[in-house]
């Protein structure tokens, strides 16, 4: 498979009268079509390490290829239009936009990027809305459903400029155990059915199974990498937290 | 922004307009408030100052040409040697009989000219003597049938005619007021002594009121072929006086023939130009007032588009996690000032409109008169466009500083605080 995100010394520092490091020194490479999840304590650098994946934050030091590009000296512009077109993003909030309708939300990266004529815009989300089981909430209001199909709405938006790379930050962090499970599966489809590579940051070990490949990280480094499967990589060599 | 942005942007900010309803029309209010009084009260100034330069105008002759010179005329030594140290010493004035010279020719000249009526005018002091008493008054001698196409004198005139002193060489027409100063009637015989120490009897054939005192005790009208004889100043005008169909152009009209006849030739812009030059000032202080009520209205625009950008913080984060640009994001809160200036503009302008026809039906008492007159109000469509402008910019000036925090709102540093 050919790598589509590639990361090389990447390392966050916040600045301030006490500096804080949030990742330090990561690199790593994912491939078109991987499910990745990453795990580690509260505090270890995950979603830091998605948004500087995800083009969202500036590296202290390091780089960021994204589909072989380096983007390292793209302006703030040149990284809107590439998080636009190749990436989508869930997060732990839906984040939907209140006042508009789902239909609307789901079509505003669309209208944004113009890919598609308007037609053809709309049919996609209304497919995208049907694929997710949302047919028949189009034209609600995100605060007339519930956790589950607003984070469901939410992973229709991130797919629906058809991105190379899903990035999701603890998207089953606030549902019930019904709705991580679904969220779970339909990621899990983008990855293994339509060849959509899936980033997804989690506490929860059993999302985190759904993955191809687990990176572990402790204080801001890659403390395992390798497949859901092993030991290892299933953090059963993790530090416990102190009681 | 992409060809779907711009309409999207509009959609958004619609959106945000909409959702906070109560805010978004107390700000509308405000803008229409300040479109409205800016409207009436400029329309009441503009109106005030069109009727008072039409005064203006009415009551003095558009270009008058007088018998002097702008620049004094070179000694002939002087044209001679243009580039000579030239001194004289002992200069003898001519002792030429004053006015000006040819006047006929040069009114021929000017009468020329498309849209200028003209008229000659010779004025001097004499004094009116009547049973014993004396009055001095500045006699003008006229044309009576050149005189109505450049003065509203005719219309002044509250008994006999100016005709009457075409019939009557020794006839004279003065001010209502002085009849009673003097004791003379209608009919009456006046005596004029001239400073040259000619004296006529003159029959009184008419009286003229203008309103204004000093005119109507100060003035007098003979003919221009009597005056020169009681002056002594045979085959002389000392002024010149033209009504233009366009008075605004007596500017240019004016240079023109002062270019080409050279004597001193005045606009009624100039010969007003300390009174223009107060109303540009009153215009200054009158705009800079009505100005202020828009810019506070534009604080309120600001207030609630800085609470949009504050209660809307996530939704910026998303919108740029997404990859809306900077611009994108400005521009969203830009057309929400926008909108809030536009719309206020379009029911102020009615609003503005709905004071001015009020205002119109206002009747008032001059002081010294019995006559009700309207305000005078200006209803020129520029104002509107002025107010409006004023609006939508001070609106979009209020929306730019919220929208410019809104643009530099760094997605990752809200996501941090939410996840």
């Amino acid at each position: 498979m050919s790598e589509v995100l590639r990361a090389e010394g990447l390392t966050r520092i916040l600045p301030g009268a006490v500096p804080v490091t949030l990742v330090r020194d990561i690199s790593l490479s994912i491939d078109h079509g991987e499910f990745v999840m990453i795990m580690g304590p509260s505090g270890s650098g995950k979603s830091s390490l998605l948004y500087l994946l995800g083009l969202l934050d500036a590296p202290t030091a390091g780089k960021v290829w994204l589909d072989g590009r380096d983007t390292s000296a793209f302006g703030e512009d040149e990284l809107a239009e590439l998080r636009l077109a190749s990436l989508g993003f869930v997060f732990q909030f839906h984040f939907l936009l209140a006042e508009f309708s789902v239909l609307d939300n789901v079509l505003l990266p669309m209208h944004r990027l113009g890919s598609l004529p308007e037609e053809g815009r709309h049919a996609r989300a209304r497919q995208l809305l049907a694929d997710l089981g949302l047919a028949d909430q189009i034209h609600r209001r995100p605060d007339q459903l519930s956790g589950g199909q607003r984070q469901r709405v939410a992973i229709a938006r991130a797919m629906a400029n058809d991105p190379l790379v899903i990035m999701a930050d603890e998207p089953t962090g606030n549902l019930d155990t019904a709705s991580s499970r679904n969220v779970r599966d339909i990621l899990s489809d983008f990855a293994r059915n339509r060849g959509k590579t899936v980033l997804a940051v989690t506490h929860d070990p059993d999302f985190a199974q759904a993955g191809d490949r687990l990176i572990r990280l402790v204080d801001g480094r890659i403390a395992s990498d390798g497949d859901t499967g092993t030991p290892d990589a299933a953090g059963m060599q993790l530090p416990t937290p102190p009681p | 922004m992409r060809p779907g942005g711009f309409r999207l942007g509009l959609a958004i900010a619609a959106t945000h307009l909409a959702s906070r309803r109560r805010q978004t029309v107390m700000s509308l209010l405000g803008v229409m408030l300040g479109v409205a009084f800016f409207l009436a009260v400029s329309a009441l100034m503009r109106g005030s100052e069109r009727d008072f330069i039409e005064r203006l105008i009415n009551s003095q002759p558009h270009v008058m040409v007088s018998d002097e010179f702008r620049l004094p005329p070179l000694q002939p030594a002087r044209q001679l040697h243009p580039r000579a140290a030239v001194a004289l010493s002992n200069v003898k004035p001519s002792s030429e009989v004053r006015g000006i010279r040819g006047y006929k020719q040069k009114m021929e000249l000017i009468a020329a000219m498309p849209g200028v009526r003209v008229a000659p005018v010779l004025s001097g002091q004499v004094i009116l003597t009547f049973a014993g008493k004396d009055h001095g008054v500045l006699m003008n001698g006229v044309v009576p049938k050149l005189m109505s196409g450049v003065s509203d004198i005719e219309d002044k005139i509250v008994a006999g005619s100016l005709e009457a002193l075409d019939a009557n060489p020794n006839g004279i027409i003065i001010g209502e007021a002085l009849i009673g100063k003097l004791g003379v009637k209608m009919g009456g015989n006046v005596t004029i002594s001239s400073p040259g120490g000619q004296i006529r009897t003159m029959k009184i054939v008419g009286l003229f009121s203008t309103g204004a005192t000093a005119i109507d005790e100060g003035q007098a009208y003979v003919l221009l072929k009597r005056a020169q004889a009681i002056l002594n100043r045979p085959d002389r005008a000392n002024r010149l006086i033209m009504q233009l169909d366009d008075p605004y152009r007596a500017r240019e009209i004016a240079a023109e023939i002062e270019q080409r006849i050279a004597y001193r030739t005045q606009s009624w812009q100039e010969t007003s130009e300390n009174i223009t030059a107060v109303l540009v000032i009153r215009n200054i202080i009158m705009y800079s007032v009505v100005s202020a009520i828009l810019v506070v209205a534009s604080f309120g625009i600001y207030n609630v588009i800085s609470t949009v950008v504050m209660e809307k913080r996530r939704d910026i984060a998303i919108l740029k996690a997404i990859g809306f640009h900077t611009d994108d994001v400005r521009r969203i809160f830009l057309f929400e000032g926008m909108a809030i200036g536009a719309m206020g503009s379009v029911v102020g302008v009615g609003f503005g409109l709905v004071l001015m026809l009020i205002l119109g039906r206002v009747e008032i008492t001059l002081p010294g008169t019995t006559t009700l007159v309207n305000l005078p109000l200006y209803w020129g469509f520029d104002q509107m466009v002025l107010a409006a402008a004023f609006a939508i910019l001070s609106a979009a000036g209020a929306a730019y500083f919220p929208a410019r925090r809104a643009a530099m709102l760094q997605p990752v540093d809200i996501l941090r605080g939410q996840t």
